[in-house]
């Protein structure tokens, strides 16, 4: 017997079969089971995963770059109060230097005044050594010119009357 | 040819049941139909990568062009649940209008490789395949009431257009499919028959065969995409909450 519709215009070639109906439906449930489990899903899984994957990367991308900036920042910051600080210790230093050379300078002229008032006492000493030296010696010799001239000079005559004007006085003042 | 004086492999009476017959040519490019899709399916999606090569590229676009399809009719929260559908059908449906294109083979007498598509009872069961899953989803994801309610809208006394309409639109739906592959098989089996009638009729047929199988060949796409978009159409009409 053939189809129901073998008739018709359509079913020319056989017409509406029931065989080839249920056999079509059954391929085709099939084919639908068959690759939803091997094709279509782990390709959709697939798709799934990089569409994940890729929001993921571009979430990381967006939080490094928040980071890079945020680290730009510290480090510029950072760059700025060393250089000031590097900035005050010159200054420091520079003061530090201008207070020692001051206290250099200063030291120096009162060791170098100490100096000369200690030379100008030693030849203040000096000088009265030597006056003094000079005024024995005067001493000495005018002592020594009177000797002489007293024992040159002094004729008779005259040591009479010294011993005269002596015994005068030494009788007037008694 | 197979219009004119080519014969089906039938095979009647099956397991001694009066009314299941078989045409075992339709049986057999079915298999192959499905074969070959399941097939390209698998390989396919062997070895994917995240970063997409070769065929898998094409497979993510076929992916892209369904869910396009999907996403003209209804909202992708709905529409996800078709893809497989729309996947299997278009790629099934397609490769079967192509065995048709490439060649047909007879054997004797017999016709045993052509487009199974080309043959109503098949594309029939499809259609109602699509329109039966369109009703059960309709109830599924909209409930009985809902459902049943969509049938008196906007207007009660459209309730028989309605009923109408689910009966004529399997009919559209598997006869458009059907009538478009058959007639191209006609046309090239014509060709095919100008051709062995001796050297002046094979020049005479080889530039219009060319140019129909190229056309055929489009059709065949052409029938593919439009059955799955109707789909498409029809479980919206069922499922979406706007219809």
């Amino acid at each position: 017997m053939q189809g129901f519709a073998a008739n018709l215009v359509l079913g020319a070639e056989g017409g509406l079969l029931i065989g080839d109906m249920i056999v079509q439906l059954v391929f085709f449930l099939g084919l639908l089971a068959l690759l939803g489990k091997f094709a279509w899903g782990p390709l959709m899984k697939m798709m799934k995963d990089r569409e994940d994957y890729v929001a993921n990367e571009i979430n990381t991308a967006e939080k490094s770059r928040e980071e890079a900036h945020r680290m730009q920042r510290e480090a510029s910051d950072e760059l700025k109060a060393t250089r000031q600080d590097a900035q005050k210790i010159i200054e420091d230093a520079r003061k530090t230097a201008g207070e020692q050379e001051r206290d250099i300078l200063d030291s120096a002229r009162a060791e170098a005044e100490r100096l000369k008032e200690s030379a100008r006492q030693e030849i203040e000493q000096e000088k009265e050594k030597a006056v003094q030296a000079l005024k024995d010696q005067v001493a000495g010799m005018s002592v020594m010119i009177a000797s002489k001239v007293i024992e040159k000079e002094l004729s008779e005559k005259d040591q009479e009357a010294l011993i005269n004007q002596y015994i005068n006085e030494a009788g007037e003042k008694r | 040819m197979n219009s004119l004086n080519h014969e089906a492999p039938i095979y009647e009476d099956a397991f001694g049941i009066g009314w299941l017959d078989f045409n075992l040519s339709n049986v057999l490019m079915m298999f192959v139909a499905s074969l070959i899709v399941f097939i390209l399916g698998v390989a396919a999606t062997r070895n994917m990568k995240r970063y997409p090569k070769g065929f898998q590229n094409f497979m993510e676009w076929l992916i892209d062009f369904i869910k396009g399809i999907i996403g003209s009719n209804m909202d992708w929260r709905t529409g996800r649940l078709f893809l497989p559908l729309g996947l299997t059908l278009f790629a099934y449906i397609f490769v079967a209008n192509m065995l048709g294109v490439v060649t047909n083979g007879v054997v004797g007498h017999t016709l045993w490789w052509k487009s199974p598509t080309a043959d109503p009872g098949i594309t029939l069961t499809l259609a109602t395949l699509v329109v039966v899953l369109s009703h059960y989803y309709g109830v599924k994801l909209r409930g009985g009431k809902e459902y049943a309610k969509g049938f008196v809208r906007p207007l009660p006394f459209l309730l028989p257009f309605k009923i109408i309409e689910e009966f004529s639109n399997t009919l559209t739906l598997g006869l458009r499919l059907y009538g478009n592959i058959y007639a191209g098989e006609i046309l090239l089996s014509l060709l095919v028959g100008l051709a062995t009638t001796g050297f002046g009729g094979f020049i005479g047929a080889a530039v219009p065969m060319v140019a129909w199988m190229g056309f055929s060949t489009f059709i065949g796409f052409i029938q593919a995409f439009i059955f799955v978009m109707l789909t498409m159409v029809y479980m919206s009409h069922k499922v979406s909450e706007d219809h």
